[in-house]
């Protein structure tokens, strides 16, 4: 009787301690682990049918986890400045082979898989064929013909498809109404900074996903900047017109009244105008660095 | 001549065995026997007789090979014969998760009783069989002794005409026994028919208007206990204390002694003449009895002449 | 009929006295919780994560239930020898049958149930208020069951004459190869001849469709479910069951115990 409770103790702490060793090893062993990895991210079976045969009659699951799975790919990869997301396409084409009605998978393949590296994967092409095939599952989804449209005009700056994508999808009379617009603005004149602030507006507004959304407001802080020093430029032109000189400085522009401040880029750094007496990006400017990446 | 409450005409069973079950092994062949309304009938026989299998053949839980039956007029195919016939199974085992009181309402809801009638008789069948203060505890928790009398309830609860059990006593304790041989008293006083199987002797004597013994799946013969195995009795046995008058006593030399005791065996005819010398030397005489071959020795010369029919039969390749 | 609702009522209470039971369903309740957690990590698509996981739990462990319960209905009854007494009252082994059937069907019901209001919950906690488009999940819900139901009497089936190892098996290789049975009716195979295509598509129509019963993908894109699938589903597991359990019923009453 007396023995009982020592022994009970002795082996509890026994438990306790072995626990212990347990906790401190599993952390030695994931030092090892990040030491040696080597981001081996593999998707093994790459095949959606398959998975969609193995998945029995839950799919819509399986394609869920998949499609989780391409969201923290991205997030992880994005996070560690690592621009190589070969298995963003594999995991998405998995994604919508098993589930093709899974809509947001389509949207963040149309965004990320399109825009060149190191913000997406640089495959077009691809995003090309998952927007298809998503317009052919889901007939009546016109928001994928707007996903379409944005692809063409701002990856593959190929604007005729991109207009007849918006054409396509405002035949949907819950479309939103400005595409039937764009759709003509586009045809009529390509590429400009006002179309190009607009869809990326509609993507920030109407997308949840906050990879999307943050990429979306990158895309529109240069976009403003573009935007601002267009409107720079034209009043550094109406000056010229009218003093017969080009301006020296902004400061001049802002003197003779054809701006109201020196206007400041959104990082906050005042507008310069360059020896070409176009406006430019002050020297101190972050924006600077990612306006030449983006180009 | 009132009908038989249980009839049986040839009724056979073979199994399949043996490689690709070519083989078969009668575990009963041609039983035909009569069980009379109102008789206490007991089925004797070693174990693997073929008591079982005829009693399951009865209740239709294995089908014959061959052969029919009728319990009081209606063949055992028809279903609603069992509105008439308890069934004690061998080795009895219910619904764990059940009380007593649980199951035998259930079982009783197949027959045709008001909720108020089978309510009553399960208390009065409870009470009978001993089980009324463990009624609301789960069957899990039962001993073997209490699930056989759980059984032996279900197969009385609804007052049938015939019932049928096999081997009631086992797992029983001898107070146990004693109950359920009261119990088969009482219901041969109501007038009902009993059949039951056993291979213990003395309850078939205590017990049986008549005895059928069942020896490698053939019936070997229909009677009165005694009439079975009495016949061969093989004499008398004394048992007695060794005598206080000192006078000499030739007896005391056949005698097997144990501690004070003596037993003498000795064909019928001397009986007298040995009880005289045993008096005559004072000697103090316990119990007198006959030496009946045990229902074992019985059944063993049966499976042995079996066995070497069986042997000439293959030698002669038949 | 009283026989064979007596014999349900036993095998309910029997299930409901049956703590591996409340253990699954705990489990399933677990699951549809850990569906919330799940969708939140999952970006736009919480509620269709909280559908499938929510339906999947029911549905898989509804099979779990319905074939290892489903089988053990009637040999448990067998091993354990409780059959020997109960066959010999006056009870026909088809209404035995029907009895043990209805009450797996009607614990089914319950357990399903009682998932089911889980899952609501666990909707209505990242979604309030439900539109009425999220009333259809009641439907997928149903048609689990009736999912669950044909298993039992296919379980039912097997048990009556192979051991419980073999009958769980056979029932879990035919609740697989029904899932196909659909892509085997379409299947395109160049290279084979026309008598074996026949052949395959007289067993794509004989093999229980198990598809017939699977609307998680409308339900998860929370699109209506047409009711047409409701009814016809009820009858194809209505008449499919009947025709299994007669054939159990056929093999049970010519079978020998022990």
């Amino acid at each position: 009787m007396k023995r009982n409770p020592i022994r009970g103790l002795l082996l509890a702490l026994v438990v306790v301690a072995g626990l212990g060793c347990v906790w401190q090893l599993q952390k030695r062993i994931d030092g090892i682990q990040k030491a040696t990895a080597t981001q081996a991210d593999n998707l093994t079976i790459r095949s959606g049918r398959l998975l969609k045969y193995m998945s029995l009659e839950y799919s819509p699951l399986v394609a869920a986890m998949y499609w989780t799975r391409a969201v923290q790919y991205y997030g992880e990869k994005h996070r560690l400045h690592d621009s190589n997301l070969e298995l963003l396409w594999p995991l998405l084409d998995v994604t919508t082979t098993i589930d093709p009605h899974l809509l947001p998978a389509y949207r963040f393949g149309a965004i990320f898989l399109g825009q060149k590296k190191p913000a997406g994967a640089g495959e077009p092409e691809r995003a090309i064929e998952l927007l298809q095939r998503g317009i052919r599952e889901n007939p009546g989804e016109w928001r994928l013909y707007q996903d379409l449209g944005n692809l063409y005009y701002l990856d593959l700056r190929d604007y005729a498809k991109a207009s007849t994508a918006f054409a396509e999808g405002s035949k949907n009379p819950q479309s939103y109404v400005w595409m039937k617009i764009m759709a003509a603005k586009i045809a009529a004149e390509g590429e400009s900074p006002e179309t190009s602030y607009f869809l990326w507006q509609q993507i920030y507004e109407t997308s949840k996903d906050p990879a999307i959304k943050k990429n979306a407001e990158e895309h529109l802080i240069l976009l403003t900047a573009t935007l601002d020093m267009k409107a720079i430029d034209q009043a550094a032109e109406q000056f010229e017109r009218q003093s017969g000189r080009r301006a020296a400085r902004i400061g001049e522009l802002v003197e003779a009244g054809f701006l109201r401040s020196v206007p400041k880029d959104p990082e906050g750094y005042p507008y310069v105008l360059g020896e070409s007496g176009k406006a430019e990006l002050n020297l101190k400017s972050p924006l600077l660095e990612k306006m030449l990446l983006a180009k | 001549m009132p009908q038989p409450a249980i009839e049986i005409e040839g009724l056979s069973k073979e199994y399949p065995h043996g490689f690709l079950n070519l083989k078969k092994r009668k575990s009963l062949e041609d039983l035909t026997m009569q069980v009379e309304p109102g008789e206490v009938f007991g089925f004797l026989g070693p174990n693997g007789a073929g008591k079982s299998t005829t009693i399951k053949l009865l209740m239709r839980l294995i089908f014959p090979t061959s052969g029919a039956a009728r319990i009081l007029g209606k063949s055992i195919d028809d279903v609603s014969v069992h509105q008439q016939v308890g069934y004690l199974p061998e080795q009895p085992y219910f619904y764990d998760y059940l009380t007593a009181a649980e199951v035998l309402d259930y079982f009783a809801r197949f027959h045709r009783l008001t909720a108020a009638d089978r309510h009553a008789r399960v208390q009065a069948v409870l009470k009978k069989v001993g089980l009324e203060t463990a009624k609301k505890i789960q069957l899990r928790k039962y001993s073997k002794g209490m699930l056989q009398r759980v059984g032996l309830a279900q197969a009385i609860l609804h007052d049938p005409e015939v019932v049928v059990l096999d081997e009631p006593m086992s797992g029983l304790d001898p107070l146990g026994r004693r109950e359920v041989r009261d119990i088969i008293l009482e219901l041969k006083k109501q007038g009902r028919t009993v059949l039951f199987s056993t291979h213990i002797l003395a309850d078939a004597e205590m017990l049986c208007d008549r005895v059928g013994v069942i020896v490698g799946g053939k019936l070997r013969g229909v009677g009165t206990p005694g009439e079975m195995v009495g016949i061969q009795a093989q004499g008398m046995e004394i048992l007695f204390e060794a005598g206080t008058t000192g006078k000499p006593c030739p007896m005391l030399e056949k005698a097997t002694k144990t501690g004070e005791r003596y037993r003498v065996q000795l064909p019928e005819a001397e009986l007298y003449m040995c009880l005289d010398e045993l008096k005559a030397a004072g000697a103090r005489i316990l119990s007198v009895t006959q030496i009946k071959p045990t229902l074992e020795e019985f059944f063993m010369n049966l499976v042995d002449a079996d066995r070497a029919q069986a042997n000439a039969v293959e030698v002669s390749g038949k | 009929m009283r026989n064979v609702w007596a014999v349900a009522a036993n095998t309910f209470r029997e299930a409901v006295r049956d703590r591996v039971l409340y253990n699954l369903v705990f489990f399933a309740l677990l699951m549809i919780g850990a569906a919330v957690l799940v969708g939140q990590i999952s970006i736009g698509i919480e509620q269709s994560v909280i559908v499938s996981l929510g339906l999947t739990a029911i549905s898989v462990i509804g099979i779990f239930i319905a074939i290892f319960i489903g089988v053990g209905l009637v040999s448990k009854e067998m091993d354990k020898r409780t059959l020997y007494a109960l066959l010999a009252k006056p009870l026909e082994r088809w209404q035995f049958l029907a009895g043990k059937f209805v009450g797996l069907a009607m614990t089914l019901a319950v357990n399903t149930g009682a998932m089911t209001v889980g899952l609501y919950l666990a909707l209505w906690s990242v979604k309030h208020p439900l539109t009425s488009n999220d009333w259809y999940l009641l439907a997928a819900v149903y048609l689990i069951l009736l999912k669950l139901v044909l298993i039992v009497a296919l379980a039912m089936l097997f048990s009556c004459f192979t051991s419980p190892f073999l009958a769980i098996l056979f029932t879990a290789g035919i609740y697989v190869a029904g899932l196909f049975a659909g892509e085997l009716r379409t299947m395109q195979a160049v290279d084979l001849s026309p008598s074996a295509m026949a052949v395959f598509r007289g067993v794509s129509y004989l093999l229980p469709n198990f598809e017939n019963f699977n609307v998680m993908g409308v339900v998860a894109h929370a699109r209506p479910v047409p009711l047409a699938l409701v009814w016809q589903g009820t009858l194809y597991a209505a008449v499919y069951s009947l025709v299994v359990l007669v054939g159990a019923a056929m093999v049970f009453s010519r079978r020998n115990l022990k």
